[in-house]
């Protein structure tokens, strides 16, 4: 056991971020309130940073890094049209459940 | 033998904020338990050299979108939405997938714990990590550089037409 957790290695952060990225999933999926749903996209995504880090660190290069800046540019972009898209929604609607938006369901 | 220690720190710190993060009901204790989850993550972006991507986690993340976060939740009031079932009715099936994904993980793990030995990031005296980020940015990725800028132009001007008062629904009284 001892062996398998001290000489940390790249598949310890790979195992980190696939963790990160499968708590968010569960967010997504599950939450009702759709601000927290927003929230666990950007765990999401910084699950997906973790791995990209990982490799570049294992490959000595900064590609990786510079596909992480990528990353966090469409996560800000993305949280700002959310945002702003649960802001249009909580003023017509007065609601942040994700369940109550049906308009379009039959 | 540090490594390892600050390694499972920030690898603890990040998992459990996540947790949090999904599971509190109040909206402002899962932010701020986001808050917990992108420093740890920070830190393991030190862990692997990555000091430009450290310091943008810090500033972009932690001071900027949790901020944003606790501003438009302070702005809808969740207060009676924190009393309301905080998981829909298939939070079962979405377990499901996530266990089935989680196994999926684990095998590939076990599948593949072989990784090439790889290289160490050269240890150069005259180029830090954000000079050779922006070595490499500005010249083999000038174009999706200037993309992802329109991208950020779109997307902010879109959050401020989204998040706007249309004056018409506002002469009909209604806000």
């Amino acid at each position: 056991m001892a062996e398998m957790l001290v000489p940390v290695t790249t598949i310890h952060y790979l195992i980190l971020g696939a963790a990160l990225f499968l708590i968010g999933t569960l967010g997504v999926l599950s939450r009702r309130n759709l601000v927290i749903v927003l929230m666990s996209i950007e765990l999401m995504m910084n699950g997906v940073n973790v791995n990209l880090i990982a490799f570049s660190h294992l490959w000595g290069g900064v590609q990786g890094q510079i596909f992480g800046i990528f990353i966090i540019a469409v996560a800000v972009a993305e949280a700002a049209i959310g945002l702003g898209i649960l802001i249009a929604m909580f003023r017509n609607r007065a609601t942040v459940q994700a369940d109550e938006l049906e308009l379009l369901k039959w | 033998m540090p490594d390892a220690i600050f390694f499972y720190a920030f690898a603890l710190m990040a998992l459990a904020g996540a947790v949090l993060t999904v599971t509190r009901s109040n909206a402002v204790h899962s932010a701020l338990s986001l808050i917990c989850s992108l420093i740890g993550v920070a830190g393991i972006f030190l862990l692997q050299r990555a000091e430009f991507l450290f310091a943008t986690q810090i500033l972009l993340y932690v001071g900027g979108v949790t901020v944003l976060f606790l501003f438009v939740i302070m702005l809808v009031n969740l207060d009676e939405e924190a009393l309301l079932r905080q998981f829909s009715g298939h939070v079962w099936v979405a377990l499901l997938g996530v266990l089935g994904l989680g196994i999926l993980a684990a095998l590939s793990f076990r599948a593949g714990v072989q990784l090439p030995a790889g290289r160490p990031i050269a240890e150069s005296a005259t180029a830090g990590n954000t000079q050779s980020i922006a070595d490499v940015l500005f010249s083999d990725y000038l174009v999706p550089f200037e993309l992802i800028s329109l991208v950020l132009i779109v997307a902010v001007v879109g959050a401020v037409l989204l998040a706007r008062k249309h004056e018409d629904t506002n002469a009909r009284g209604e806000v």
